[in-house]
């Protein structure tokens, strides 16, 4: 229900299922998702579709206590935005990890998941999630 | 250059209007702006009307012939404006930017937004569309997540706490008593705020704006016709709009919103004026830490120096600058027509027809409506209109 159509699954694969964004050779910035211009060269820009590392760092993070639709079962669940290791920026749930151990600057690593309860059509969302890491 | 000017403005109250619909309520406030301008429908050129998100929230889209239709105008060409939260701010700036390249004379400009016919999900899943659908509402972020990560990310940097933002709340609904068409008419304390529970840590019930039905509408008319037609008639002195990046994972600061910075930027050198001299603003707190980063970013007190400056008063009515003396966005938050209601407010305050919250002396007046967490800005800035009829 929330989140559309079977093709929409099917396109985000790579991106959801491998972390596949791309980079820009010529400013040399990393995308994720992938970007089809590049927002600094646009057309001067060398645009090569690259996995992301799946490693990278907490900088905010909030307690969801009400979700939308399509997450009632899982509610409370965190939420951080995450700058990897190549300094793309991603945000993701924060699973399998003690709630103390969720902070600004923890390290986390990428972890596969299921997103959100099947939707109309009965397609299960996977995608990524991560993991505060020692 | 041609100038434009407010003449009439009309609001409905700010509520759950289980007893109106959504034609009904832009209807009231379309009619109570024709009247309150003293013209005639006939006298209307053009129409825009702001609104979000109609189709997941009431099934109706072609909201621009709907409105014609319902205030009885049409033919008159009638055109919806979307840009999310601002689509308000974005019709007004359309239809000022319609009068000033000369095409029309008068026109009407309406907001609207009726969110209660649904469930708080659906409602929490339509304004999730004003974000990024498939890198942020995908995972699970509601807009109260988004502007969570937004709120920790200036107590990380500046040290702005949960009460200094709490306080903005409780300096909404002090001012909110004083506004009839408000939502809530009813004082609370900071721990009222600190007790409300968790929506989004650090964000909690008390510090988000309501859902909300409501409407409001001006009317438009070109500077030298107004003066001779309206004695109330307020200028726009400056307009000004930009955009960033639709999802946070692309912004390069968190602790500001830069769309508004810029958009203020350009609209301080628009009017000629600086951020001090502003007397009073209508700026767009969808959650309180909103509050504080409108006032950083607008330029009203130094990047982050907002939290402290509402803990020492500094923004209540009649203080330093007068913040949202309406109540603000806590009071009552119907997506679409938020940034045509700010504009409302202005117009009653340069009229000195805001009762006992107006803003003493109020010569100059700036509305910031925002659109998502913070990919549209758009500023605009009044200032009452010289010359009598």
């Amino acid at each position: 229900m929330t989140h559309a159509c079977l093709p929409l699954h099917w396109r985000r694969y790579p991106e959801r299922y491998l972390l596949k964004g791309n980079y820009c050779e010529n400013c040399k910035t990393a995308f994720f998702p992938a970007r089809v211009v590049c927002p600094n060269c646009r057309r001067k820009a060398l645009l090569k579709e690259k996995e992301m590392p799946r490693t990278g760092r907490i900088i905010s993070f909030t307690e969801v206590f009400v979700g939308p639709m399509g997450f009632e079962h899982e509610t409370p669940y965190f939420l951080a935005l995450i700058e990897l290791e190549n300094k793309a920026k991603i945000l993701s749930q924060i699973v399998d990890s003690k709630k103390e151990s969720i902070r600004e600057g923890a390290k986390v690593k990428k972890v596969f998941r299921k997103i959100s309860d099947t939707d109309k059509e009965g397609a299960i969302a996977y995608g990524y999630k991560f993991k505060v890491v020692k | 250059m041609r100038s434009v000017s407010i003449i009439g403005a009309g609001c409905t109250k700010f509520g759950e209007h289980w007893d109106k619909s959504f034609r009904e309520l832009i209807a009231e406030a379309g009619m109570k702006a024709i009247e309150d301008s003293g013209i005639e429908g006939k006298d209307i050129q053009a129409i825009y009307g702001g609104t979000m998100a109609s189709g997941r929230l009431i099934g109706q889209e072609h909201i621009g012939a709907l409105i014609a239709d319902q205030l009885g105008l049409t033919p008159i060409p009638s055109t919806r404006v979307e840009a999310a939260c601002a689509s308000g701010g974005v019709a007004l700036r359309t239809a000022f930017l319609a009068i000033k390249s000369g095409e029309y004379d008068m026109v009407a400009v309406g907001g609207i937004e009726k969110m209660t016919e649904v469930s708080t999900e659906e409602a929490s899943f339509a304004l999730g569309g004003a974000g990024d659908q498939e890198t942020e509402l995908f995972h699970g972020a509601t807009f109260p997540a988004l502007y969570a990560l937004l709120a920790r990310a200036h107590m990380q940097e500046f040290g702005t706490t949960e009460e200094q933002m709490a306080l903005c709340a409780v300096q909404a609904h002090k001012n909110g008593m004083n506004n009839p068409n408000a939502q809530f008419h009813r004082e609370i304390a900071v721990e009222d705020v600190m007790n409300s529970g968790y929506i989004s840590s650090p964000l909690k019930l008390l510090d988000c704006s309501p859902i909300t039905d409501g409407a409001a509408a001006l009317i438009l008319c070109e500077s030298k016709k107004a003066k001779n037609i309206s004695d109330k008639a307020i200028e726009i002195i400056a307009s000004a709009q930009a955009s960033d990046s639709l999802g946070l994972t692309e912004r390069k600061s968190l602790t500001e919103l830069a769309a508004t910075r810029i958009a203020a930027k350009e609209a301080y050198k628009q009017a000629g004026i600086k951020p001090k001299d502003v007397d009073f603003a209508e700026v767009h707190d969808c959650f309180t830490n909103a509050f504080i980063l409108a006032i950083e970013d607008l330029g009203f007190f130094r990047k982050g120096e907002g939290g402290k400056a509402v803990e020492k008063g500094r923004t209540q009515l009649n203080a330093e600058i007068s913040v949202n003396p309406s109540g603000g966005l806590k009071m009552g938050h119907p997506v679409g027509a938020t940034g045509i209601k700010q504009a409302a407010e202005a117009f009653e305050q340069l009229n000195g027809r805001a009762e006992k919250r107006q803003v003493e002396g109020a010569k100059t007046g700036l509305t910031h409506n925002v659109g998502g967490s913070g990919a549209t800005a758009v500023v605009h800035i009044f200032r009452k209109l010289e010359g009598k009829k």
